[in-house]
Protein backbone atom coordinates (compact mmCIF):
# COMPACT_ATOMS: atom_id res chain seq x y z
CA UNK A 1 0.00 0.00 0.00
CA UNK A 2 2.94 2.49 0.93
CA UNK A 3 4.78 1.85 -1.69
CA UNK A 4 1.72 2.37 -4.30
CA UNK A 5 1.41 5.25 -2.66
CA UNK A 6 4.58 6.35 -3.06
CA UNK A 7 4.74 5.37 -6.50
CA UNK A 8 1.61 7.34 -7.19
CA UNK A 9 3.19 10.88 -5.34
CA UNK A 10 6.10 9.85 -7.89
CA UNK A 11 3.59 9.99 -10.88
CA UNK A 12 2.66 13.31 -9.70
CA UNK A 13 5.45 15.04 -9.52
CA UNK A 14 6.64 13.66 -13.26
CA UNK A 15 3.09 15.60 -14.52
CA UNK A 16 4.19 18.65 -12.39
CA UNK A 17 7.61 18.51 -14.08
CA UNK A 18 6.26 18.35 -17.67
CA UNK A 19 4.63 21.46 -17.07
CA UNK A 20 7.48 23.06 -14.92
CA UNK A 21 9.21 23.09 -18.46
CA UNK A 22 6.86 24.81 -20.33
CA UNK A 23 5.72 26.97 -17.63
CA UNK A 24 8.69 29.25 -18.24
CA UNK A 25 7.18 30.57 -21.61
CA UNK A 26 4.52 33.36 -20.20
CA UNK A 27 2.72 35.65 -22.32
CA UNK A 28 1.19 39.02 -20.94
CA UNK A 29 -1.27 38.24 -23.55
CA UNK A 30 -3.37 35.10 -22.71
CA UNK A 31 -4.71 34.99 -25.93
CA UNK A 32 -1.38 35.01 -27.06
CA UNK A 33 -0.26 32.36 -24.83
CA UNK A 34 -3.47 29.70 -25.59
CA UNK A 35 -2.24 30.70 -29.23
CA UNK A 36 1.29 29.42 -28.41
CA UNK A 37 0.08 26.23 -26.31
CA UNK A 38 -2.32 25.10 -29.25
CA UNK A 39 0.30 25.78 -32.33
CA UNK A 40 2.60 23.22 -30.01
CA UNK A 41 0.30 20.49 -29.48
CA UNK A 42 -0.49 20.84 -33.13
CA UNK A 43 2.88 20.20 -34.48
CA UNK A 44 4.57 17.28 -34.55
CA UNK A 45 8.20 16.68 -33.15
CA UNK A 46 10.39 15.61 -35.99
CA UNK A 47 12.78 13.51 -33.59
CA UNK A 48 10.24 11.36 -31.73
CA UNK A 49 7.58 11.35 -34.41
CA UNK A 50 4.65 10.28 -32.27
CA UNK A 51 5.26 13.53 -29.76
CA UNK A 52 4.00 16.90 -30.35
CA UNK A 53 6.24 19.62 -29.80
CA UNK A 54 4.96 20.95 -26.39
CA UNK A 55 4.98 17.28 -25.22
CA UNK A 56 8.39 16.30 -26.50
CA UNK A 57 11.76 16.61 -24.50
CA UNK A 58 14.17 16.30 -27.74
CA UNK A 59 16.55 18.53 -28.02
CA UNK A 60 15.38 19.96 -31.25
CA UNK A 61 11.89 20.33 -29.99
CA UNK A 62 13.27 22.16 -27.41
CA UNK A 63 15.05 24.72 -29.85
CA UNK A 64 11.73 24.89 -32.02
CA UNK A 65 9.75 25.67 -29.17
CA UNK A 66 11.90 28.54 -28.24
CA UNK A 67 12.12 29.73 -31.90
CA UNK A 68 8.56 30.01 -31.82
CA UNK A 69 8.52 31.57 -28.52
CA UNK A 70 10.51 34.66 -29.56
CA UNK A 71 8.54 34.45 -32.68
CA UNK A 72 5.22 34.72 -31.23
CA UNK A 73 6.63 37.13 -28.89
CA UNK A 74 7.87 39.58 -31.77
CA UNK A 75 4.20 39.95 -32.55
CA UNK A 76 4.23 37.16 -35.26
CA UNK A 77 1.13 35.61 -35.46
CA UNK A 78 0.10 31.88 -35.59
CA UNK A 79 -0.21 31.58 -39.45
CA UNK A 80 3.58 33.51 -39.59
CA UNK A 81 4.64 30.79 -37.26
CA UNK A 82 2.89 27.66 -39.66
CA UNK A 83 4.17 29.26 -42.61
CA UNK A 84 7.84 29.36 -40.94
CA UNK A 85 7.20 25.78 -40.05
CA UNK A 86 5.99 24.48 -43.01
CA UNK A 87 8.24 25.97 -45.55
CA UNK A 88 11.15 24.21 -43.73
CA UNK A 89 9.89 20.98 -42.59
CA UNK A 90 7.09 20.53 -44.96
CA UNK A 91 3.46 20.01 -44.08
CA UNK A 92 4.67 16.26 -41.96
CA UNK A 93 5.17 18.82 -39.10
CA UNK A 94 1.15 19.44 -38.94
CA UNK A 95 -0.86 17.11 -37.40
CA UNK A 96 -3.95 17.88 -39.69
CA UNK A 97 -2.34 18.34 -43.37
CA UNK A 98 -3.70 21.44 -45.07
CA UNK A 99 -6.96 19.83 -47.97
CA UNK A 100 -5.00 19.95 -51.31
CA UNK A 101 -5.13 17.39 -54.23
CA UNK A 102 -2.27 15.30 -52.58
CA UNK A 103 -4.14 15.08 -49.55
CA UNK A 104 -7.50 14.83 -51.14
CA UNK A 105 -7.43 10.76 -50.35
CA UNK A 106 -7.03 11.38 -46.80
CA UNK A 107 -9.74 13.82 -46.50
CA UNK A 108 -12.59 12.33 -48.49
CA UNK A 109 -11.26 8.80 -48.91
CA UNK A 110 -13.46 7.56 -46.13
CA UNK A 111 -16.88 10.04 -46.95
CA UNK A 112 -16.59 8.04 -50.41
CA UNK A 113 -15.92 4.34 -48.61
CA UNK A 114 -19.40 5.55 -46.82
CA UNK A 115 -21.16 6.62 -50.09
CA UNK A 116 -20.48 3.35 -51.27
CA UNK A 117 -21.14 1.45 -48.86
CA UNK A 118 -25.03 3.42 -48.48
CA UNK A 119 -25.25 2.57 -52.08
CA UNK A 120 -24.59 -1.22 -51.77
CA UNK A 121 -26.68 -1.05 -48.29
CA UNK A 122 -29.69 0.81 -50.40
CA UNK A 123 -29.47 -2.06 -52.91
CA UNK A 124 -29.63 -4.79 -50.85
CA UNK A 125 -32.88 -3.79 -48.89
CA UNK A 126 -34.25 -2.92 -52.17
CA UNK A 127 -33.88 -6.07 -53.88
CA UNK A 128 -34.92 -7.79 -50.62
CA UNK A 129 -38.35 -5.34 -50.79
CA UNK A 130 -39.11 -6.94 -53.77
CA UNK A 131 -38.37 -10.63 -53.48
CA UNK A 132 -41.30 -10.37 -51.01
CA UNK A 133 -45.10 -11.09 -51.93
CA UNK A 134 -46.56 -8.42 -53.64
CA UNK A 135 -50.13 -7.30 -53.37
CA UNK A 136 -52.93 -9.45 -53.65
CA UNK A 137 -54.29 -9.34 -57.89
CA UNK A 138 -58.10 -8.29 -58.03
CA UNK A 139 -59.15 -12.03 -58.89
CA UNK A 140 -56.98 -13.09 -55.66
CA UNK A 141 -58.93 -10.33 -53.51
CA UNK A 142 -62.20 -11.19 -55.23
CA UNK A 143 -61.45 -14.61 -54.08
CA UNK A 144 -60.34 -13.96 -50.33
CA UNK A 145 -63.66 -11.74 -49.51
CA UNK A 146 -65.76 -14.74 -50.85
CA UNK A 147 -64.18 -17.06 -48.46
CA UNK A 148 -64.23 -14.39 -45.77
CA UNK A 149 -67.87 -13.78 -46.38
CA UNK A 150 -68.90 -17.32 -46.28
CA UNK A 151 -71.75 -18.91 -44.03
CA UNK A 152 -70.65 -19.85 -40.64
CA UNK A 153 -72.62 -22.87 -41.04
CA UNK A 154 -71.03 -24.07 -44.06
CA UNK A 155 -67.50 -24.51 -42.74
CA UNK A 156 -68.58 -26.27 -39.61
CA UNK A 157 -70.60 -29.03 -42.39
CA UNK A 158 -67.42 -31.20 -40.37
CA UNK A 159 -69.08 -31.50 -37.30
CA UNK B 1 -20.68 -16.42 -63.13
CA UNK B 2 -22.40 -12.88 -61.68
CA UNK B 3 -22.24 -14.71 -58.36
CA UNK B 4 -18.81 -15.70 -57.96
CA UNK B 5 -17.91 -12.04 -59.26
CA UNK B 6 -19.88 -10.36 -56.72
CA UNK B 7 -18.13 -12.91 -53.77
CA UNK B 8 -15.04 -11.74 -54.97
CA UNK B 9 -15.66 -7.98 -54.60
CA UNK B 10 -14.23 -8.34 -50.95
CA UNK B 11 -11.35 -10.17 -51.72
CA UNK B 12 -10.02 -7.71 -54.80
CA UNK B 13 -10.72 -5.07 -51.52
CA UNK B 14 -8.72 -6.88 -49.16
CA UNK B 15 -6.05 -7.12 -51.78
CA UNK B 16 -6.01 -3.37 -52.61
CA UNK B 17 -5.38 -2.59 -48.69
CA UNK B 18 -3.06 -5.35 -47.79
CA UNK B 19 -0.99 -3.76 -51.14
CA UNK B 20 -0.86 -0.58 -49.65
CA UNK B 21 0.63 -1.63 -46.65
CA UNK B 22 2.73 -4.03 -47.51
CA UNK B 23 4.12 -1.13 -49.31
CA UNK B 24 4.20 0.68 -45.76
CA UNK B 25 6.14 -1.64 -44.39
CA UNK B 26 8.77 -1.34 -46.85
CA UNK B 27 8.85 2.44 -46.47
CA UNK B 28 11.26 4.62 -43.95
CA UNK B 29 9.62 7.03 -41.56
CA UNK B 30 12.47 9.29 -41.52
CA UNK B 31 12.17 9.91 -44.96
CA UNK B 32 10.27 13.26 -45.02
CA UNK B 33 10.42 14.93 -48.53
CA UNK B 34 12.00 18.44 -47.53
CA UNK B 35 10.02 21.39 -48.94
CA UNK B 36 13.48 23.12 -49.50
CA UNK B 37 14.11 21.44 -52.95
CA UNK B 38 14.09 24.01 -55.51
CA UNK B 39 14.71 26.57 -53.24
CA UNK B 40 17.85 28.15 -51.99
CA UNK B 41 20.05 27.33 -48.96
CA UNK B 42 19.39 30.14 -46.08
CA UNK B 43 21.10 33.50 -45.73
CA UNK B 44 23.17 32.63 -42.77
CA UNK B 45 26.39 34.52 -41.38
CA UNK B 46 28.15 31.78 -38.99
CA UNK B 47 31.81 31.43 -37.86
CA UNK B 48 33.94 28.16 -39.14
CA UNK B 49 34.82 25.35 -36.70
CA UNK B 50 38.47 26.27 -37.44
CA UNK B 51 37.95 29.57 -36.07
CA UNK B 52 35.45 32.06 -34.36
CA UNK B 53 37.12 34.99 -35.81
CA UNK B 54 36.45 33.65 -39.32
CA UNK B 55 32.39 34.04 -40.52
CA UNK B 56 31.35 32.37 -43.65
CA UNK B 57 27.91 33.17 -45.00
CA UNK B 58 25.82 32.13 -47.76
CA UNK B 59 27.62 33.87 -50.59
CA UNK B 60 30.32 33.02 -50.27
CA UNK B 61 29.34 29.44 -51.13
CA UNK B 62 28.41 30.33 -54.57
CA UNK B 63 29.71 29.39 -57.71
CA UNK B 64 30.58 25.90 -57.20
CA UNK B 65 28.41 22.36 -57.00
CA UNK B 66 28.99 20.96 -53.35
CA UNK B 67 27.85 18.98 -51.25
CA UNK B 68 26.52 20.42 -48.06
CA UNK B 69 26.96 17.52 -44.99
CA UNK B 70 25.41 18.35 -41.81
CA UNK B 71 27.34 16.73 -38.97
CA UNK B 72 28.34 16.24 -35.06
CA UNK B 73 30.68 14.65 -33.10
CA UNK B 74 27.87 13.21 -30.73
CA UNK B 75 26.16 11.67 -33.75
CA UNK B 76 27.31 8.18 -34.08
CA UNK B 77 26.17 7.50 -38.06
CA UNK B 78 28.21 10.64 -38.64
CA UNK B 79 31.19 8.85 -37.38
CA UNK B 80 30.76 5.73 -39.77
CA UNK B 81 29.99 7.95 -42.58
CA UNK B 82 32.78 9.73 -42.08
CA UNK B 83 35.01 7.61 -44.18
CA UNK B 84 32.94 7.81 -46.96
CA UNK B 85 33.22 11.02 -47.09
CA UNK B 86 36.70 11.26 -47.03
CA UNK B 87 36.97 8.80 -49.71
CA UNK B 88 34.39 11.41 -51.75
CA UNK B 89 36.50 14.04 -50.91
CA UNK B 90 39.63 12.48 -51.98
CA UNK B 91 38.41 11.34 -55.26
CA UNK B 92 37.73 14.88 -56.10
CA UNK B 93 34.47 14.49 -57.69
CA UNK B 94 32.51 17.08 -55.58
CA UNK B 95 33.15 19.47 -52.78
CA UNK B 96 32.30 18.67 -49.56
CA UNK B 97 31.17 21.46 -47.30
CA UNK B 98 30.57 20.90 -43.42
CA UNK B 99 27.44 22.41 -40.99
CA UNK B 100 28.77 21.59 -37.91
CA UNK B 101 25.35 21.15 -35.58
CA UNK B 102 25.16 22.04 -31.92
CA UNK B 103 28.05 20.43 -30.88
CA UNK B 104 31.69 22.09 -29.24
CA UNK B 105 34.45 23.34 -31.20
CA UNK B 106 37.21 21.52 -29.23
CA UNK B 107 35.08 18.54 -30.18
CA UNK B 108 34.74 19.00 -33.61
CA UNK B 109 38.22 20.35 -34.46
CA UNK B 110 40.01 17.23 -32.62
CA UNK B 111 37.77 14.60 -34.41
CA UNK B 112 38.68 16.23 -37.92
CA UNK B 113 42.40 15.57 -36.92
CA UNK B 114 41.67 11.98 -35.44
CA UNK B 115 39.76 10.91 -39.03
CA UNK B 116 40.71 13.31 -41.46
CA UNK B 117 39.06 16.76 -42.60
CA UNK B 118 36.92 16.03 -46.02
CA UNK B 119 35.50 19.30 -45.48
CA UNK B 120 37.49 22.78 -47.86
CA UNK B 121 34.80 24.94 -45.45
CA UNK B 122 33.41 23.57 -42.42
CA UNK B 123 30.25 26.25 -40.60
CA UNK B 124 29.68 25.96 -36.94
CA UNK B 125 25.63 26.17 -36.08
CA UNK B 126 26.51 25.82 -31.87
CA UNK B 127 22.78 27.07 -31.73
CA UNK B 128 21.69 25.03 -34.63
CA UNK B 129 19.44 28.09 -35.92
CA UNK B 130 20.20 27.56 -39.51
CA UNK B 131 19.96 24.30 -38.90
CA UNK B 132 16.68 24.79 -38.49
CA UNK B 133 15.98 27.11 -41.85
CA UNK B 134 17.77 24.20 -43.64
CA UNK B 135 14.65 22.23 -41.61
CA UNK B 136 17.50 19.62 -40.59
CA UNK B 137 15.97 17.06 -38.27
CA UNK B 138 18.64 14.70 -37.28
CA UNK B 139 22.12 14.15 -38.30
CA UNK B 140 23.75 13.03 -40.79
CA UNK B 141 21.61 15.02 -43.33
CA UNK B 142 23.28 15.67 -46.99
CA UNK B 143 22.12 18.56 -49.32
CA UNK B 144 23.50 18.79 -52.54
CA UNK B 145 23.83 23.05 -53.78
CA UNK B 146 24.38 23.89 -57.29
CA UNK B 147 26.57 26.97 -57.89
CA UNK B 148 23.65 29.55 -57.47
CA UNK B 149 23.07 27.98 -54.20
CA UNK B 150 19.87 26.48 -55.44
CA UNK B 151 19.32 23.04 -53.18
CA UNK B 152 19.09 20.16 -55.64
CA UNK B 153 18.44 16.80 -53.13
CA UNK B 154 18.30 15.82 -49.72
CA UNK B 155 19.45 12.92 -48.07
CA UNK B 156 18.72 11.87 -44.44
CA UNK B 157 21.06 9.42 -42.97
CA UNK B 158 24.81 8.33 -43.30
CA UNK B 159 25.77 9.05 -47.19
CA UNK B 160 26.99 5.60 -48.60
CA UNK B 161 29.06 5.14 -51.87
CA UNK B 162 26.33 3.30 -53.62
CA UNK B 163 23.85 6.76 -53.05
CA UNK B 164 26.99 8.89 -54.16
CA UNK B 165 27.66 6.68 -57.49
CA UNK B 166 23.38 5.64 -58.06
CA UNK B 167 22.10 9.02 -57.14
CA UNK B 168 24.39 11.79 -56.12
CA UNK B 169 26.94 11.62 -59.30
CA UNK B 170 24.23 11.53 -62.08
CA UNK B 171 22.89 14.62 -60.72
CA UNK B 172 26.27 15.98 -60.49
CA UNK B 173 26.94 15.46 -64.01
CA UNK B 174 23.41 17.30 -64.86
CA UNK B 175 24.06 20.03 -62.58
CA UNK B 176 27.88 20.19 -64.38
CA UNK B 177 26.18 19.67 -68.10
CA UNK B 178 23.71 22.75 -67.59
CA UNK B 179 26.83 24.77 -66.44
CA UNK B 180 25.57 25.79 -63.65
Amino acid sequence: MRQTLFALICLMGLTSLQAATLAEYTFEDPAKHEDFRAIIEEMRCLVCQNESLAGSNAELAVDLRNEIYEMMKSGQGKAEVIDFMVARYGDFVLYSPPIKPSTYPIWFGPLIVFLIGGVVLFRIIKRKNQSRETELSDEEQQRLKELLNQPNEQRDTNQ
Amino acid sequence: MNRYLRYSVPLIIFGIIAAFLLKGLGMNPREIPSPLIGKSIPEFSLPSVESADTLINDENLKGKIYLLNVWATWCVSCRAEHQTLVRLARSGKVEIVGLNWKDERNKAQAWLQQLGNPYTVNIFDQKGRTAIDLGVYGAPETFLVDGDGIIHYKYAGPVTMELFNNTLLPMINDLKAKGS
